[in-house]
């Protein structure tokens, strides 16, 4: 039957393509075969769509339709483009990092002397000279899933950062995956966060357009090992053009009394999809982690998040809101499972969707699988409007319809927004919201 | 020209009538104050005036400086002067008090065609006007009403009226949850706003309130209509004789 499925048009298409692209991709050897296994998963599963479970709401097949061919490396035109796209999207007092059209750009990125026990590669250098074992684990990732694997056979490009134990990074790290292309085209990154023991580090990933780039497909796959009491915080803004596909996945494992904040907010592309699994593979590790979407148009995004409690005493609290306006779909997918060994395990999931038009669609599914007894485990969600009450307060005030709005909708994505630690990132986060907002009344 | 003109005004919430014609007009520089029993209308009157959705005015007109008020968003009517300090203010989480205060009297400016209040400026005007109503700062860093005692809820109506300086104050038992001393201290912010040019309509159950804020004029208010106008002398007969006489009517 999936054989079948395979062989439709897209299938054919995404098949040349690969073939076409081989040349490009870095690695050879054992690498090259993990890529042609990889593809192989995909070819016969072809593109997700709604009658596989996890992907009921995201059909990707309807939505999508094809997998765009490999975005040609940046020429000067594409990378200047580029470089006046990042100048609205720096965040001051970070180091940053770049990649345009999935390809590293050096000249763009800061690689001034990195503080001590940091280091930056990139995803091509460590393919292509790397030893055999990072190599593998670049590339290990489950080929289940068949936008995963795709991201394994077609990465490009990506960071490679390590920062070893011990090491208390200050200044936050920024990757940029800025699209530029001319033609329509499809981007695919792979990179690579390995935090050591007791370190401790800032991680901001953002998507962004340049001016005048063509319609786009970014595939994006991050790894992430967060070691035994280190601490990351991460932040992750979509801001893609809004006719941009933006389908992206992470893998994050943590150690003992490790400590990971996430905080991510979707305000771009045209549909997304993010797929974070969190591993719990030490004792006494935390997660919290804050989403806010913030769509409106016609635009969809989807967060799928796994939350594995693998370990006894660990805890995770999610937090998931969105803010969607005209026709626009927000989909959060929130899976909690606690092994059976997982005892004292505290697991908390909420989602919250605020409705701007009567058309706007939230879709929530909460699926806890718990297999141990001596847990803490609880999901909760609400959707609606805004409260007509406290708008009405507001506008009795002198407030204008957006105004009030506005307000109520910055108390609403504040709460998360807070979550950040970094003033200077919550700043920019804020003024992101912003814009969203000011674009809207 | 009067400032307000309530005239013969019908209002239906959910299908039941409320207001079966009610009248009422109030000149520049006047007080007038509204009794009358639970459920008899007030708040009805001042939502309506104010713009509050889900009423459904079937009858009558409501004039403002003679223009037409039931025409205005609830936004314009603000920034045209009318001004209703809730009965029951509600809170708003994570909107903090002074970015409300800042945002909302900015845009009652900016709707006016005048410039908007520097930050500094703002600032000092926020200061004297708490101060005078021994509203402490940390309470202005807080959400809007979020966390706040009655009393205190209702002392901050009266510090955006007294930053807004609308010219028609609607005051919906700002009497009701305040202690003696607090009492004293809004009456004495309301009374420095009296003035020509400001009229206020003062909401009350309690004949307590008018020795402190002392009304030109007394309507008693039952099922939904004025059934009687007299001078300040009507609240402490009212305080005798109870609503049982209006009531029966
Ligand atoms: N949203 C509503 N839905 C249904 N009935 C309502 C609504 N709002 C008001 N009413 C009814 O209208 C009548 C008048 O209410 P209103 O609040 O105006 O009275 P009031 O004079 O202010 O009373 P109080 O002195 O208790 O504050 C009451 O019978 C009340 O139940
Ligand atoms: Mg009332």
């Amino acid at each position: 039957m999936n054989v079948v499925l395979a062989k439709t048009d897209t299938g054919r298409a995404v098949s040349t393509s690969f073939a076409f692209a081989r040349e490009r991709l870095p690695g050879s050897g054992k690498v090259a075969e993990q890529r042609r296994q990889a593809f192989e998963a995909f070819e016969r599963a072809g593109l997700p769509h709604r009658r596989i479970e996890d992907w009921k709401y995201t059909d990707l097949r309807a939505l999508m339709r094809e997998v765009l061919p490999l975005a040609a490396s940046p020429d000067t035109t594409a990378l200047s483009r580029a470089e006046a796209a990042l100048k609205l999207h720096a965040i001051e007092g970070t180091r940053r990092l770049v990649l345009v059209d999935g390809v590293f750009a050096p000249k763009l990125s800061d690689l001034g002397k990195g503080e001590k026990g940091f280091s930056v590669r990139t995803l091509r250098e460590v393919l292509e000279t790397g030893d055999g074992a990072l190599q593998g684990e670049l590339l290990a990732s489950d080929n289940s899933d068949p936008m995963i694997a795709l991201n394994t056979a077609m990465a490009t490009d990506g960071v490679v950062i390590e920062i070893a134990n011990g090491t208390v990074l200050e200044q936050p790290l920024h990757v940029v995956h800025v699209a530029s292309v001319g033609t329509p085209a499809a981007m695919f990154t792979r990179s690579l966060f390995r935090l050591g023991r007791d370190a401790s580090a800032t991680l901001v990933e953002s998507f962004v357009a340049a001016e005048g780039t063509e319609a786009y497909q970014a595939y994006d796959s991050l790894i992430v090992s967060v070691g035994d009491n280190a601490r990351l915080d991460h932040l992750r803004l979509v801001e893609d053009g809004l006719d941009a596909f933006n389908i992206a996945s992470a893998a994050v494992t943590l150690g003992a009394h490790a400590q990971l904040n996430t905080f991510g907010m979707v305000s771009g592309a045209s549909v997304s999809r993010y797929q974070p699994t969190i591993v719990f593979a030490g004792e006494g590790a935390r997660v919290d982690t804050n989403g806010v979407n913030l769509i409106k148009g016609r635009q969809h995004a989807d967060t799928t998040m796994f939350m594995d409690h693998a370990v006894p005493h660990c805890a995770s609290r999610e937090v998931f809101r969105a803010v969607i306006d005209d026709r626009a779909h927000s989909v959060f997918q929130g899976r909690i499972v606690v092994r059976p060994d997982a005892q004292k395990t505290d697991a908390k999931m909420m989602t919250r969707a605020l409705l701007l038009s009567d058309e706007a669609e939230a879709d929530n599914k909460p699926e806890l699988e718990i297999f141990a007894d001596d847990v803490t485990c609880g999901h909760g969600a609400t959707t609606g409007a805004l409260d007509e009450s406290l708008l009405f307060y507001l506008r009795a005030r002198g407030l204008p319809e957006r105004e009030a709005q506005a307000l109520l909708i910055q108390a609403f994505v504040g709460e998360a927004i807070e979550s950040i630690a970094n003033d200077s990132l919550r700043e920019h986060v804020i003024a992101a919201a912003q814009r969203w907002l000011e674009a809207r009344a | 020209m009067a400032l307000l003109e309530v005239k013969d005004l019908q209002v239906r919430v959910e299908d039941r009538e409320i207001l079966h014609g009610l009248s009422l007009t109030v000149n520049p520089g006047e007080v007038h104050a509204i009794m009358g029993p639970n459920g008899s209308g007030k708040s009805t009157l001042s939502h309506v005036i104010a713009g509050k959705p889900g009423y459904e005015v079937t009858g009558g007109q409501i004039l403002f400086r003679g223009e037409d008020l039931l025409e205005m968003e609830p936004d314009e009517r603000a920034a045209k002067g009318v001004f209703l300090a809730f009965q029951y203010p509600v809170e708003i989480p994570g909107v903090a008090t002074m970015n409300f205060l800042r945002t909302a009297l900015n845009a009652q400016r900016k709707a006016r065609g005048e410039s908007e209040y520097s930050t500094p400026d703002f600032l000092k005007k926020v200061r004297e006007v708490s101060k005078s109503l021994n509203i402490p700062q940390d309470m202005l860093k807080r959400g809007v009403n979020v966390g706040f005692s009655g009393g205190e809820k209702k002392r901050n109506e009266i510090l955006q009226m007294a930053l807004f300086e609308p010219s028609l104050c609607i005051l919906d038992e700002m009497d009701s949850g305040l202690d003696i001393d607090a009492l004293r201290i809004a009456a004495d912010g309301v009374n420095a706003l009296r003035s020509l040019e400001r009229a206020m309509v003062v909401i009350t159950h309690y004949q307590r309130l008018l020795n402190y804020i002392v009304p030109d004029y007394v309507h008693v208010m039952a099922k939904g209509s004025v059934v009687k106008t007299g001078g300040k002398e009507l609240a402490l007969q009212l305080e005798e004789s109870g609503y049982a006489q209006f009531e029966d009517a």
